[in-house]
């Protein structure tokens, strides 16, 4: 059993997305006979092209998917530059870490309600700075340009690259090498930037890769801040997706196709600018400048990450105020008056999408976790590493850009009658959790000092009762953290639930998104505000359990 | 047939021996070894580090990695084990470290050693693991967490625990190397003291010559 643990992983991984994506290519094509296609054809791109502003919907997904990456791992790679091995990086590190797991929609809707011209910024610099006592007739939210969207994903891709750089900091001997470079009178930043910082990035760009992929075919963070018309590529697709006239499906497949080859010409440019960057850096490196006046370039460094740290927290506070908000006229900072109200009015409806949502992240969580111990404890025993060729398959499903695969995939479990079942939406999110589950539990699991597993054998401990005695417990505290992380991320999932439950297993975040045309904002602050206590639930219970289990042992508490 | 019904015989009191046993690297000779350590006898192996020692160990443990080429075989108390499995070969591994279970009281460190015995009821078992601590100095402190031992006690529970599993033989890696001068010696003669009592055979690695001096047996020097 647990010698084809990783080929369980694997096709449990890339089967949905291979079959997916020939299943998007086949009706794109025009071959779908169960909704009465059967001759191969290009005319359903004819129709797409013809859509009315396609090609401004494209260009929209393809720069935000750009311009979004290169702003979030430029912050990110400014910030370590500046500040990493200080006492400010360790106190932004606490206040970034947290925000990974927040749902990204959830993310939006807090930046929406900070940003918006009625909102809390306004709202605190109004009247006395502005003069303004009612909100200023801009549009800010939804802009043509996707400039919203773009901050939006920005401040949330910023917490996921942080980590990223984070584990991937040690591996390039930061220490040695800074001291190295400020020996030689360079700068903080500058030596940090031209010594580590081709190294790191090259540690990471696998991540950077897959911000590129998510930032080209968004759909939950666009319909919240996104331009609406036309709105991005991705966004569209979903709409002629879920027509009632099922014909328009060969044109959202087409359109899937678009996305995919889309996705893949940004990477593309983003491969050349990486070759671009690479000659700059090198002729930056032999000027022999050595930039060692810094300090405004780091104070904006360090200012512009806590700004972005501080969008998102605000925003969830603002969250959780409009959910208690009685009577809140424009410009007060705060409500005149506070109320259960709007809970107890949606409470009952709420019940039903928050059980669906914990049931969902459960079952996937649990198979995510059970499949990540079998590989790992199969590498264990059987002493072979494949970690690295590994590594590409996890990233798979965070590279392929979510319509292209899971139209096909939503249309396979239509033709096979299984559109809908609640195991093929948990098999979806398995996709987007095991990744993370095993990315998180990999390395602590790869860290536990082999020998207390020898001195367990040697004790005439079998390998079965070493793996239960020793090692879960061990290891409990990473397992749980990864679990955590696991069922964030099921949380989080907008467009797989909504394609492959077909509607019928609504969760959190498909409601909340839904909420976000009607612009109720107390009721978005209650669905929101549970979005992201969900999570955070999980990473106390993760925090607790083996607190307690373990709370007369001292040696297990840095786990 | 169970894994146990494998493991070979518990008396104690045999020799480990090595018969034309020889470990290679990429081409490279590490070990040649052809001797018996007896029961009670302790057998020094010395060298710098890299010189292959250490995969001796891990070779008799049942722990060597396959990028190593080894030939001979090894036998305990007559019976062959160079094909058993590492948890059948009934010897007792000793670190520099302790390496207590954290997540396990001292006496549950004690209690995972101990070999299931349908005759024995918990409560025997209990009585064991309480004679065990008091052998060791450490009476009545079954319960306590072993990060708040002493490094000394530490490796005193240590040894417990590799005798308690009643092995055939002990294997020693550098066991004494990170204790302090004073501990190192009192460890050590505890250590030797109670290899002797039980006749067991004893492998020493290290590369400190005061380990070989107390262990005041046959001493084989490795060059690398």
């Amino acid at each position: 059993m647990l010698r084809y643990a990783p080929h369980l992983a694997i096709a449990m991984l890339s089967g949905p997305i291979i079959f997916g994506l020939l299943a998007t290519l086949l009706p794109a094509f025009g071959y779908f006979p169960a909704l009465g296609g059967n001759e191969i054809t290009a005319r359903h791109f004819a129709t797409l092209f013809a859509q009315p502003g396609l090609w401004r919907s494209a260009w929209i997904s393809l720069s935000a998917g750009l311009i979004t990456t290169l702003v979030s791992l430029a912050l990110v790679m400014a910030f370590f530059a500046a500040w990493s091995n200080t006492r400010f990086f360790a106190r932004v590190q606490h206040l970034v870490s947290p925000l990974l797991s927040i749902p990204h929609a959830a993310a939006a809707f807090g930046f929406a309600f900070m940003i918006a011209p009625s909102g809390w910024i306004m709202r605190l610099i109004s009247p006395e700075l502005t003069g303004m006592t009612r909100p200023p007739d801009v549009q800010i939210l939804n802009d043509p340009w996707a400039f919203a969207m773009m901050a939006g994903l920005v401040i949330k891709e910023i917490p996921f690259l942080f980590l990223v750089m984070l584990a991937a900091l040690p591996q390039v001997r930061p220490l040695a090498h800074q001291k190295v470079a400020t020996g030689l009178g360079y700068g903080r930043m500058a030596g940090f930037l031209l010594v580590l910082g081709p190294p790191l990035y090259r540690q990471m760009r696998l991540a950077v890769f897959a911000v590129i992929a998510y930032a080209s075919s968004v759909v939950d963070v666009a319909l919240i801040l996104g331009p609406t018309n036309p709105a991005p590529l991705a966004v569209r697709l979903v709409d002629w997706m879920n027509d009632p006239d099922l014909t328009r499906r060969f044109m959202a497949s087409a359109g899937a196709v678009l996305q995919f080859l889309l996705t893949g010409m940004a990477l593309l440019i983003w491969l050349m600018l990486e070759r671009l960057s690479g000659v700059v850096m090198k002729r930056l490196a032999a000027s022999g400048r050595r930039y060692s006046k810094d300090r405004a370039a780091r104070l904006a460094a360090g200012s512009a990450m806590m700004l972005a740290a501080g969008l998102v927290l605000a925003g969830l506070g603002v969250l959780a105020i409009w959910s208690f908000a009685g009577y809140w006229a424009f410009p007060d900072a705060l409500p005149s008056s506070w109320t259960m109200k709007t809970w107890s009015r949606h409470l009952d409806a709420v019940g039903a999408p928050l059980a669906v949502t914990i049931e969902i992240a459960l079952a996937a969580t649990l198979i995510a976790v059970i499949v990540t111990l079998a590989c790992l404890e199969r590498e264990t025993r059987l002493g072979d590493g494949g970690g690295s060729r590994a590594l590409g398959i996890l990233y798979l499903p965070l590279l392929v850009p979510q319509p292209a695969f899971l139209f096909g995939l939503q249309m396979l479990f239509l033709a096979a009658g299984l559109s809908g079942w609640f195991w093929a939406v948990v098999m979806v999110h398995l996709v987007f959790v095991l990744p993370y589950v095993f990315l998180s539990l990999s390395d602590p699991w790869r860290a536990l000092d082999e020998r207390y597993a020898k001195l367990a054998a040697s004790l005439g401990a079998p390998v079965n009762r070493i793996f239960w005695r020793i090692r879960l417990p061990m290891l409990l505290r990473a397992i749980l953290a990864a679990a955590a992380i696991g069922f964030a991320v099921s949380i989080g999932q907008y467009l797989p639930t909504l394609l492959i439950g077909a509607g019928r297993w609504p969760t959190l975040t498909t409601e909340a998104v839904g909420l976000a045309s009607g612009g109720d904002r107390r009721v978005i602050g209650v669905y929101a505000f549970l979005q992201m206590a969900l999570p955070f639930a999980g990473f106390l219970i993760a925090t607790l359990v083996p607190a307690l289990l373990f709370a007369k042992r001292k040696g297990m508490k840095i786990g | 047939m169970s894994k146990k019904a494998e493991r070979a015989p518990t008396a104690t009191g045999g020799s480990l021996c090595f018969h034309d046993v020889s470990i290679e690297l990429a081409g490279r000779r590490l070990i040649d070894l052809d001797t018996c350590i007896g029961p009670g006898e302790v057998l020094t192996v010395m060298g710098p580090s890299g010189c292959g020692k250490s995969s001796l160990l891990a070779y008799v443990a049942g722990f060597l990695d396959p990028v190593f080429k080894v030939a001979g075989s090894v036998t305990l108390d007559g019976s062959d084990i160079t094909g058993l499995p590492a948890e059948a070969r009934r010897v007792g591994l000793l670190f520099q470290d302790a390496l207590l279970f954290p997540h396990m009281s001292v006496g549950g460190n004690l209690a995972f050693a101990l070999p299931h015995d349908p005759a024995m009821n918990a409560a025997t078992r209990k009585t064991r693991i309480g004679e065990a601590l008091e052998e060791a100095g450490l009476s009545g402190m079954a319960d306590r967490d072993p990060a708040t031992l002493s490094g000394g006690q530490q490796s005193r529970v240590a040894l417990m625990r590799v005798l308690l599993a009643q092995p055939s033989a002990l294997l020693l890696d550098e066991p004494f190397s990170k204790l302090d001068s004073e501990l190192r010696q009192q460890i050590r003669d505890f250590v030797f003291a109670e290899a002797k009592s039980r006749q067991l055979p004893v492998l020493l690695v290290t590369h400190d010559p005061a380990d070989a001096a107390a262990a005041s047996g046959r001493v084989i020097e490795l060059t690398g």
